[in-house]
């Protein structure tokens, strides 16, 4: 990294101040001031401990506290239930339902597991198609969707793709020579796989079971939606719509969420320090795989069925929702109507236009902000670089709550000029919510971009005449558009179904995204089927947008190669 | 031949490869190979990349597609055993060491799985280790070492167990050129000190010839010729073998090949009388390179290149480029090789 006097950290000097003073405002200053709240007496402001004691006296809170934890626990282990055949059978054995349980693998990231809750009720409910039919076949119900079971249920559903995304990398990064010389020194079976396989695939499962945990212990949605309250989201929420801004058990809360997310961030790092097992050389990758024997291969694509069945549940049961007429005490809706997309389009088109608005500023921002970040940090020498990258990436650690919490505190106060509303209440902010919210997402795809343009080929630049700002504009930022392009689209997919922070956040109607309708739509009954049919246009674009990332992603592997193959050849 | 009677009488073993063939696929990867490597012997396996010598190693430890074939150690024939119940040491190219164990942990492996007695373990352990000098570093990471010592740590991991055989892949081509040529002689010094039956796989001629005491050249998955470094070198059985070790002239004459190396000619002026017992060719010199012991000239005779090295002395000017030559070969340097043969 070339710093040559003091005039060409100028400009980057600029930037990153912008950048820093923009996530000073709206991450850091906004997250302290609501754990400053939680430490303070409500009467005097004398800091205090008060309000955490009176949190734990209370038995409703003890409740919550126990059952957040319950179900993030539990939603890790059936997640865990649910990934590990899957990655098992795709590193382990040549078999040909691999791209099926790919498939397996991105599903259910395209439906935020709210949408689909209301949909996994009417499918896996007491009076659900599921039990409907177990009831009159075999005589007995299963109560997949009671209470907590439900939030369980949806949410393993949901995320058990982390686990698998993340345990299949760490099997496939294992050298074959790993186990190769495990059984050349007399070691197989089982015992191989405990002593050599287990543990150098343990760092990738942690590094996605934590994941898996911070991200059902913050979510606000599903819970909601399934009528469980009794739950430390959905009870910071209630406290501050209904008690109010001053209550002080909502900041206490939010510190408990933000508490555990850096607790599972923290065990997850503590779980890969030092741990660098991709193992890997030239030549022999991945583990050994076999082939399968003929009862072997069916009992694989049963399970694998099974769980893809399982998997599309949500999005089979919202479809139906969306066409249906009435479905109640049935297995199947009593009609089909399009009915509800009309209504939809006729009288909620304002979610779509404002989803479209919102996401689409704050993924363009996300996108300028996390490449900026990324130059400076890779390519210049600026004093505290690396601060931006992980201020950046806090983001990661506060949950959506808490940041709604935490604008609605510091901010409602604060009137904006010209529009003469408090900036808590003005639909910008939660463009700036989402934008904060997903910076990580498009930071990590801008690295990844700028890891794989090599220095030599702007040091070629240079070398030619070309200035820092000419280089940037025309060597790097056109090598880093496949990266660029993905982060965009991933900050916007994501942004279009966040729910948690701007639900706190909306301050009118007219104002709200597509979560936040499907979320009203949902709470009445008969608002089911056009909050549905909103659904499955979320589900559209994000699976849309899912899609044209992972064109853009692939076929910048391909444009990219010659600029990989410098990269690689400098390492 | 002599090995599999040997092994009848049950004196000196060692390995015998009967008739092994390997296919990937359809793709034919070893066609019936034979050989037979007497005990304690340092054996090469030499051959391009592709020419399916590390597939033969790894056949010999049990990995890869089943071969047909026998494979004996020792009279006993391993061809159907899995790779753990086979008893034959093998170091890896990439070394293989476990990250997640200590240097300790990880030579201690084969000894847990041959539920050999923990205090014995810890002995052997450490014998291990004193072998390959690094006692001092039994308690780190191998993510801690340097190639050279992780290289000495797979060793040590390998022969602590007291395989029959010991196997190594390839296992100098991840360390830099110094630290090879003394790696090689480490690994040659410890084969003598403990006569381990000991089988090396390498892409590199010199690397062979400095360790081994006979080698196998394999080429398309056949094996082309076995013998000791000087013998395949002074009598190559073809032209690949020829061509593979070293470099070789080679002149076509009536239905044969004329073999010869380019340090067995002597270059000298036109006008330079003839010398009795050598054949003498006439040319022009086309091109020279300084290599500082010698000279390489490219001589060209009736329209081909012929390579001569002409030793250096201070003070010798060179034949410059288009002076006309001649060149001496003795008789007795020249392999005649029949020309269907590659």
């Amino acid at each position: 990294m070339p710093a040559s006097g003091s005039s060409s950290l100028r400009t980057p000097a600029i930037v990153g101040l912008l950048i820093a003073l923009f996530l000073v405002l709206f991450l850091v200053f906004p997250v302290l001031r609501v754990i400053q709240v939680a430490f303070q007496d409500p009467h005097s402001g004398a800091p205090t401990l008060i309000n955490f004691v009176d949190f734990f006296g209370n038995s409703l809170f003890r409740e919550s506290f126990v059952n957040s934890f319950y179900v993030a626990t539990m939603s890790v282990l059936m997640a865990t239930v649910i990934a590990v055949p899957l990655s098992y059978f795709t590193t382990r054995f040549n078999f040909g339902g691999a791209a099926l349980i790919q498939t397996l693998g991105i599903i259910p990231l395209i439906m935020p597991p709210f949408v689909g809750a209301v949909a996994m009720q009417l499918l896996f409910g007491a009076n659900g198609s599921v039990n409907l039919l177990l009831d009159r076949y075999f005589g007995f119900t299963i109560p997949f969707m009671e209470g907590l079971n439900g939030v369980i249920f949806v949410e393993s559903i949901h995320y058990f793709p982390f686990i698998l995304i993340n345990l299949s990398a760490a099997l496939n990064n294992i050298d074959r020579a790993m186990e190769e010389s495990a059984q050349n020194l007399g070691c197989s079976g089982f015992r191989l796989f405990r002593r050599i396989v287990f543990p150098l695939a343990m760092p990738g499962f942690v590094a996605g079971a934590a994941l898996v945990f911070i991200k059902v212990f913050d979510d606000l949605g599903t819970p909601l939606l399934l009528n469980v309250n009794t739950m430390l989201a959905p009870q910071a929420y209630l406290r501050i719509s209904s008690v109010g801004i001053s209550d002080p058990m909502g900041y206490v809360i939010s510190v408990i969420l933000v508490g555990f997310s850096l607790l599972s961030l923290w065990f997850s790092l503590l779980a890969l320090k030092g741990k660098d097992y991709a193992t890997t050389q030239k030549g022999g990758g991945g583990l050994m795989r076999r082939d399968l024997r003929p009862w072997e291969k069916a009992g694989c694509y049963a399970v694998v069925i099974l769980i893809l069945l399982l998997v599309l549940s949500p999005h089979i049961g919202l479809s139906l929702l969306s066409i249906g007429t009435i479905w109640s005490y049935a297995v199947l809706p009593d009609g089909y109507t399009l009915q509800h997309y009309v209504t939809v389009f006729s009288h909620a088109s304002q979610y779509i236009s404002n989803t479209l608005l919102y996401a689409g500023l704050a993924a363009l921002i996300d996108v300028i902000l996390a490449t900026a970040i990324v130059y400076v940090v890779w390519r210049t020498g600026l004093p505290g670089r690396k601060w931006l990258d992980y201020g950046a990436s806090a983001a990661l650690a506060v949950p959506g709550v808490v940041l709604g919490i935490g604008y609605l505190r510091t901010y409602h106060s604060f009137t904006v000029p010209f529009v003469d509303l408090p900036l808590a209440s003005w639909w910008v902010i939660i463009v700036v919510a989402m934008t904060i919210r997903r910076l990580p997402y498009a930071l990590r795809a801008c690295t990844a971009a700028i890891q794989q343009v090599s220095v030599a080929l702007e040091e070629a630049a240079e070398n030619l005449g070309a200035t820092k700002m000419r280089t940037v504009r025309r060597i790097v930022v056109p090598l880093m558009t496949g990266g660029i392009l993905a982060g965009f689209v991933t900050s916007f997919a994501t942004a279009a179904v966040e729910l948690s922070a701007t639900i706190m956040l909306v301050a009118r109607e007219s104002d709200a995204p597509l979560a936040y309708g499907i979320y009203e739509f949902m709470q009445s009954a008969a608002g089911r089927g056009p909050g549905a049919a909103l659904g499955m246009l979320a589900v559209f674009f994000v699976g849309l947008a899912t899609y044209i990332s992972h064109r853009i992603i692939e076929r910048g592997h391909s444009q990219n190669s010659a600029a990989a193959i410098v990269a690689e050849e400098q390492q | 031949m002599s090995a599999i009677q040997e092994g009848q009488r049950g004196q000196r073993d060692g390995v015998v490869i009967d008739n092994l063939s390997l296919s990937f696929g359809n793709t034919e990867v070893l066609r019936g190979v034979n050989l037979e490597i007497a005990e304690g012997e340092f054996f090469a396996f030499l051959g391009p990349s592709g020419s399916g010598k590390s597939t033969l190693l790894r056949a010999v430890a049990g990995f890869g597609p089943k071969p047909r074939g026998r494979i004996l150690i020792n009279g006993q024939d391993i061809a159907n055993l899995p790779p753990w119940k086979r008893d034959v040491g093998m170091v890896f190219q990439s070394y293989a060491l476990w990250p997640h164990f200590t240097v300790r942990r990880n030579i201690a492996f084969g000894l847990e799985e041959r539920r050999v007695a923990r205090a014995e373990i810890a002995r052997r352990v450490d014998e291990a280790l004193d072998l390959v000098g690094l006692r001092h570093l039994a308690e780190r990471r191998p993510a801690q070492l340097s190639g050279g010592q992780q290289q000495r740590i797979a060793l040590a991991r390998t022969i602590v167990v007291r395989p029959k055989v010991l196997l190594l892949d390839e296992p100098l081509s991840n360390l830099d050129a110094n630290l090879r040529v003394q790696m090689r002689r480490e690994i040659r010094e410890l084969q003598q000190k403990l006569q381990l039956t000991t089988i090396f796989v390498t892409h590199d001629q010199e690397e062979a010839n400095t360790t081994s005491d006979r080698m196998a050249v394999l080429d398309n998955g056949i094996i082309q010729q076995v013998g000791t470094p000087m013998e395949l070198y002074d009598q190559p059985a073809n032209l690949f073998v020829a061509g593979f070790l070293g470099t070789a002239n080679v002149l076509p004459e009536q239905g044969r090949h004329l073999v010869f190396r380019p340090q067995a000619l002597a270059i000298a002026a036109a006008d330079t009388p003839a010398i009795d017992g050598c054949r003498r060719l006439a040319g022009t010199v086309r091109h020279l390179e300084f290599l500082g012991s010698i000279i390489r000239y490219g001589v060209e005779v009736e329209e081909q290149l012929i390579l001569v090295d002409d030793p250096h002395r201070r003070g010798q000017p060179p034949f410059p480029p288009g002076k006309s030559v001649v060149l001496d070969i003795p008789e007795g340097q020249i392999t005649r090789l029949p020309a269907e043969v590659n």
